[in-house]
């Protein structure tokens, strides 16, 4: 059983099955829904498989066809790799089930649904594939990959905002690879490689390197929608439907923000990476206020979950500032946790913002003034969702946000702190003024009925989202294992 | 002057060039030529990196990447086509509409 286990490349099978599920549900419309839900249910399998296999035997590197690495393609399931694998096939799992009420099979949007899951499966194959890739142009396809299917899921509404939208993400995302994949070029000249392990240890401080770093690093930071480069962020995330704007916010966001994260610690740390370092923080703690002040003013609810979002890519982007010597682990892992956190929450707050535009035809704010009964529990939800948003204990937010504030103090960068804690302060106040909007004393004449495929699984995940710190112990060791970091994980302060 | 410098020298200006057509310009088919003309330099740049030494044989590998490179500027290009073609069947205007843009902030 242990060998059956081992022997199989499961984290290789979560890449194929999707992508070959995707062609299925492209040749068999009719039945593209049972399609997506079997698929969704055999990636978690698959992912637990995978951990297993990773826990009892080494870290496995696969190269395509086998050929040796500086030629062949390596593909990796290292720590990261398997959290962030595990992590999309939990939420990619919960937004299916949630697909599967929203877009009815009958009826006469009928097409959107035929569309919907070929192009949802490609998605999560190709994000599958950038977890697992171990080099730089790998991640390149795979990336590209991830964004074609998501410009096609955003025009998936079909009228004209949604089109506009769709065609304004694909320039911006077009200009971010094609600056990465310059600065892939650049580094190929130099050391005939574009393989992740080789090229970090080879790199040398060198004028060109650091050329080809600061393109990469653009061209990723605009595809992550940083600060100020998050302007086409919150049209494209609301204009798609709930399923999708879920997906966009929780996964793709994600996976531009990953190549970084592997970037700065795997192929860069022989760079001279200081000052970019804090440039990405200033520009991070600039996206947290501004943000959530953003969030604060929105008038509709989509919008408010898309500011949000820029406001916590923010935070993710404080790893980088953080990450010295010793609080090396505690800024990554910090970094990691945070990724894994607001995947959960934040495709919870999708999905219920979805249901409360079906049920109740609009998702202005001011619509949910006495929300009571169905919608009532949606608000319910909506709060449990936001609370590792927010960032409370014992949510994952809580536990990223204390680390990252455990690693500002030990790396006497205190002037992160107030940001940190004004961000959260900010989140509060937006929340509240959803929940403020909810518990309007309005007499409503009647209550719509919501089908409980769009109401359990936000549920299920928001409370996962907010128990997330309990549990967070074995997804930390996993990441750890095989990490690029070393130094110990600080959760006190201290000297 | 190298062959190989001229090649990147090139590449690099018809990026800057595609990188400039593609902020502005409004029209939406000149943005998705602006676009593969930034890919084409990017492209060279990738041809010039295989010359490696004096030996007179090139590196193959880049030149896979590059071929790889041009499914993926081809599928955006289509994708692109479709969406512009259509956006300009419903509003009948050929640029992304301006009064959006200004609300996004």
């Amino acid at each position: 059983m242990t060998e059956l286990i081992v022997q199989q490349q499961w984290f290789l099978w979560m890449t194929l099955l999707p992508l070959g599920a995707a062609v299925a549900a492209f040749l068999a419309p009719r039945q593209a829904h049972w399609i997506g839900l079997v698929t969704a249910l055999l990636l978690p399998l698959c992912a637990l498989a995978a951990i297993a296999a990773a826990t009892l035997s080494e870290t496995q590197t696969i190269t395509a066809g086998n050929w040796p690495t500086p030629l062949g393609i390596a593909l990796r399931s290292d720590g990261l790799a398997l959290v962030m694998l595990a992590v999309t096939a939990l939420v990619g799992f919960i937004i299916s089930c949630y697909a599967l009420g929203y877009f009815p099979v009958r009826g006469h949007h009928q097409s959107r649904a035929r569309y919907f899951w070929p192009l949802w499966l490609f998605l999560w194959g190709g994000c599958n594939a950038l977890f697992i890739s171990g080099d730089l142009f790998n991640l390149y396809v795979t990336l590209e990959l991830v964004t074609l299917a998501s410009v096609a899921l955003i025009a998936l509404e079909g009228g004209k905002a949604a089109l506009a939208a769709a065609l304004r993400y694909l320039f911006i995302s077009l200009l971010g690879s094609l600056a990465y994949l310059l600065g892939v070029g650049i580094l190929y000249g130099t050391y005939a490689t574009v393989d992740i392990i080789l090229l970090g240890d080879m790199l040398a401080a060198t004028r060109l390197n650091h050329a080809a770093m600061s393109l990469m690093i653009a061209g990723l930071v605009l595809k992550s929608a940083l600060f100020p480069l998050h302007f086409w962020l919150p049209q494209a995330h609301t204009m798609a439907p709930a399923p999708v704007s879920a997906v966009l916010s929780a996964l793709v966001v994600k996976c531009a923000y990953v190549i970084l994260l592997r970037l700065w610690f795997e192929v860069f740390p022989a760079l001279d990476t200081i000052a970019i370092g804090h440039l990405l923080g200033l520009l991070g703690s600039i996206a947290i206020i501004w943000g959530s002040l953003m969030a604060l003013r929105q008038e509709r609810l989509k919008l408010l979950i898309a500011y949000s979002t820029v406001a916590q890519i923010g935070y993710l982007f404080l790893v980088f500032p953080l990450a010295h010597t010793e609080t090396m682990a505690s800024a990554w892992i910090g970094g990691v946790l945070l990724m894994m956190a607001h995947a959960c929450g934040k495709a919870a707050m999708f999905m219920v913002a979805g249901t409360i535009h079906h049920t109740a035809g609009s998702d202005r704010i001011s619509r949910l003034a006495g929300a009571g009964g169905p919608i009532g529990v949606l608000v319910v939800v909506f709060t449990l969702a936001a609370g590792t948003i927010i960032g409370l204990p014992p949510s994952g937010g809580f536990f990223a946000k204390w680390l990252f504030i455990n690693a500002a103090l030990v790396s006497g960068q205190w002037w992160y702190l107030p940001i940190i804690l004004s961000g959260t302060l900010l989140a509060a106040a937006y929340i509240a003024r959803v929940l403020g909007w909810a518990f309007l004393d309005v007499k409503r004449s009647s209550y719509p009925v919501i089908p409980w495929m769009m109401k359990w699984p936000p549920l299920v995940l928001s409370i996962i989202a907010l128990l997330f710190g309990l549990i967070a112990y074995e997804p930390v060791q996993l990441a750890l294992s095989g990490a690029p970091v070393s130094s110990p994980v600080l959760v006190e302060f201290g000297p | 002057m190298s062959p190989a410098l001229l090649y990147t020298g090139s590449g690099i200006i018809l990026f800057s060039i595609g990188l400039h057509a593609l902020l502005v310009h409004r029209h939406l088919l000149r943005k998705i030529l602006a676009a593969n003309i930034m890919g084409s330099g990017v492209f060279m740049v990738f041809i010039a990196m295989g010359v490696h030494g004096d030996s007179g044989v090139a590196d193959p590998v880049p030149q896979a990447m590059v071929l790889t490179g041009i499914v993926v500027s081809l599928c955006f290009t289509a994708v692109a086509i479709v969406l512009a073609v259509r956006l300009n069947k419903l509003t009948g205007c050929t640029t992304l509409a301006v009064d959006e843009e200004s609300s996004i902030d």
